[in-house]
């Protein structure tokens, strides 16, 4: 069993998103280290993209914040080897199919393991282009997270089969960002994967509230945030952690009763 | 080679939400491409509606002027709406008629395909959003009225470089959102697949037409075809029928911008890299991290960072060229092709008649060069005055 898979033995588990170096590499890494202090389970680092189209305007923005400072895929992974000396929390790095293609998919996948990334997200490779990831994500050790859709349909069960780690459950239709209210397929979407396989199922996609948080938790095994953390970044800058230190202690009690 | 590739180059590289509206897609293309009715009613649309077949004019003042080669354009800027981006929006308009949508979405750069679009959706009584880079907004301004006045809501995509590439984001976003009801009518041959086959199967008619025109005007093949390339919809139309023909060479012209050695220049090709995105594996604009680049040409169909996958593979199995031409050199073809011939060429078919006055007085003279002329530059007038420093009100 993966650490992924491991930390969902413990309960449902918190799984912040912030994207690297937004506002700074430094921030980043003291924001991981204290996220999982403040109870956050695995944490999602985002390599920023140039054009991330999965994304809506707040992480948009995030990472264009973070790219007009210069922060590289490089920079990345030395800030990970940093935070690993004092902190075990798992991070999945999350970004799109060409920073890792461009940097070489094998040479990606040899620093995730090098540095202890224990999965990668990629929103635009689909169950049909696994095949530029998985033989180099294999080789490595590095952890393949699948995604499903409310369009996903019939397609579940055939990526359900195969996924790994955890399954990414996309909450609704469009790009990332807060939304008020969350459709209840998401509970269908998650019954059907657990009749194909016994794998842990995370909702994400526009959870902001604690609210929120305890309705998803108690039909999944945990739930992702990302645009209502990232925000915080945007409005406090190098100044958020404790406000994220604290909605994340919040987050987390709902899931915990 | 996989259904969904060209040599290594394509792929279906979305989100996951998307999946299932292009396996939609290419089984409804599939269905449908052979289907009497809808190719009957396609091929009405593109007779009596758009105007085919487009002439082919043999070009002979410029022949003469030039001194080689014999020059022929595909007059595809008459077209109805003024370029060939009609020619692939009327299929698709007609598939997702079969696929049962109301409203259709689409990306546009120079504004043709936006207006192609909603020409298109108003025939058909359809709902039309498109979406536009801010800088392309104003760059043509006409076009936005164009649009809005054929029913379309226009929307100004502000986010990057706010040109052809953020609108294809934007779309893609849009279609994310929206996807039960909405057709996602792509421009040109890029994107995931089934998008670049389907849109070069409609552009396709470019090529099948010179073939059959040249046949009966010279009893033979052009030596050369050419055509200029953004993402390549209305080359890869111009080239896909002489593919086969290996005597005949085909060139594609990149805009190069203030030229490819500075920053400004949108000369995928010649100075890209592979990559994957906007849904494909092709070449890019990109730095080493695989960040996209801001890319630049003046002419706003060029300015695009990748090309379809297609002619990533054909520069690959070296079976087609693809050359750079900068803004200076198109603005002067632009010129040129006024006064000589009394057509006023589309900016971005100005890349490939500038190249063709290098090539042309280079050849014999029994030789023949073809050069698709994508459509017509009423649209650019304002921006060359600007260009060369004359003030006109639109």
């Amino acid at each position: 069993m993966s650490n992924i898979e491991k930390v969902f033995n413990k309960g449902k588990a918190f799984i912040p998103f912030i994207t690297a170096g937004d506002p700074s590499m430094e921030t980043t890494i003291n924001l991981v280290i204290e996220m999982a202090n403040a109870g956050a389970d695995i944490i999602e680092l985002g390599i920023p993209f140039s054009d991330p189209v999965a994304e809506g305007p707040v992480i948009e923005e995030a990472h264009i914040r973070a790219l007009s400072r210069g922060i590289t895929t490089d920079i990345i992974f030395d800030g990970i080897e940093e935070i690993r000396k004092t902190c075990d929390v798992p991070i999945v790095i999350m970004t799109y199919a060409n920073p890792i293609f461009t940097y070489g998919t094998k040479k990606f996948m040899k620093r995730c393991q090098e540095v202890g990334v224990a999965g990668v997200i990629v929103p635009d490779i689909p169950f049909e282009e696994r095949e530029e990831l998985l033989p180099f994500c294999r080789d490595y050790n590095v952890t393949m997270i699948s995604m499903i859709a409310p369009t996903s349909k019939e397609r579940i069960r055939m990526i359900a089969k195969e996924a790994e780690g955890f399954i990414y459950c996309v909450s609704s239709l469009g790009v990332t960002g807060v939304r008020k209210s969350i459709s209840n397929e998401v509970e269908e979407m998650i019954s059907l994967v657990k009749e194909e396989k016994d794998i842990p199922c995370a909702i994400g996609f526009g959870l902001s509230t604690p609210e929120q948080a305890a309705q998803m938790a108690k039909i999944s095994d945990g739930i992702i945030v990302g645009s209502a953390i990232v925000q915080m970044i945007a409005e406090h800058g190098d100044d958020c952690i404790s406000h994220i230190f604290n909605y994340i202690k919040e987050m987390k009690k709902m899931l915990i009763n | 080679m996989s259904k969904s590739r060209f040599g290594d180059y394509g792929g279906q590289f979305v989100p996951e939400t998307l999946m299932n509206a292009l396996i939609e897609l290419e089984e409804t293309y599939k269905r449908y491409k052979n289907d009497p009715d809808f190719v009957n009613e396609l091929n009405d649309l593109l007779n009596n509606y758009a105007g085919r077949p487009s002439r082919l004019y043999y070009a002979e003042k410029m022949t003469k002027d030039l001194g080689g080669a014999k020059i022929y354009l595909k007059r595809e800027d008459l077209n109805h709406t003024g370029s060939h981006k009609l020619n692939n929006v009327l299929g698709q308009v007609l598939l997702a008629k079969r696929m049962g949508k109301s409203r259709v979405i689409a990306e546009t750069g120079a504004g043709q395909h936006g207006v192609a679009t909603a020409t298109a959706a108003a025939l058909m009584g359809m709902e039309c959003e498109i979406f536009m880079g801010k800088e392309d907004t104003k760059r043509q301004a006409l076009n936005v009225f164009r649009m809005e006045l054929l029913g379309a809501k226009v929307h100004a995509v502000t986010s990057g470089t706010q040109t052809l590439k953020d609108a294809v984001n934007e779309t893609m976003r849009e279609w994310t959102r929206r996807i039960t009801d909405t057709h996602y009518v792509l421009g040109s041959a890029v994107g995931p697949h089934p998008f670049p086959t389907i849109v070069r199967d409609f552009q396709s008619v470019i090529s099948k037409e010179v073939k059959k025109q040249i046949l009966e005007k010279e009893g033979r093949l052009p030596d050369l075809v050419m055509a200029c390339v953004g993402g390549g919809s209305n080359a890869i139309g111009m080239f896909y029928d002489f593919i086969e023909d290996k005597e005949v060479r085909l060139i594609g012209c990149e805009a190069a911008g203030h030229g490819v050695d500075t920053d400004k220049h949108a000369a995928t090709i010649t100075k890209g890299t592979v990559g994957i995105f906007h849904g494909m594996k092709s070449y890019f604009c990109q730095d080493e991290y695989g960040q996209i680049a801001p890319v630049y040409s003046i002419s706003a169909g060029l300015d695009y960072p990748g090309i379809g996958p297609e002619h990533s593979y054909l520069k690959d199995i070296n079976r087609a060229e693809y050359v750079p031409v900068t803004d200076d050199e198109a603005v002067d073809a632009f010129e040129y092709l006024s006064k000589v011939e009394g057509i006023i060429p589309a900016i971005e078919s100005s890349h490939a008649v500038a190249y063709a006055r290098k090539i042309a007085p280079t050849m014999d003279k029994d030789k023949i060069i073809v050069i698709c002329l994508s459509g017509r530059g009423d649209k650019d007038v304002a921006a060359i005055a600007r260009y060369k420093g004359v003030k006109v009100y639109e």
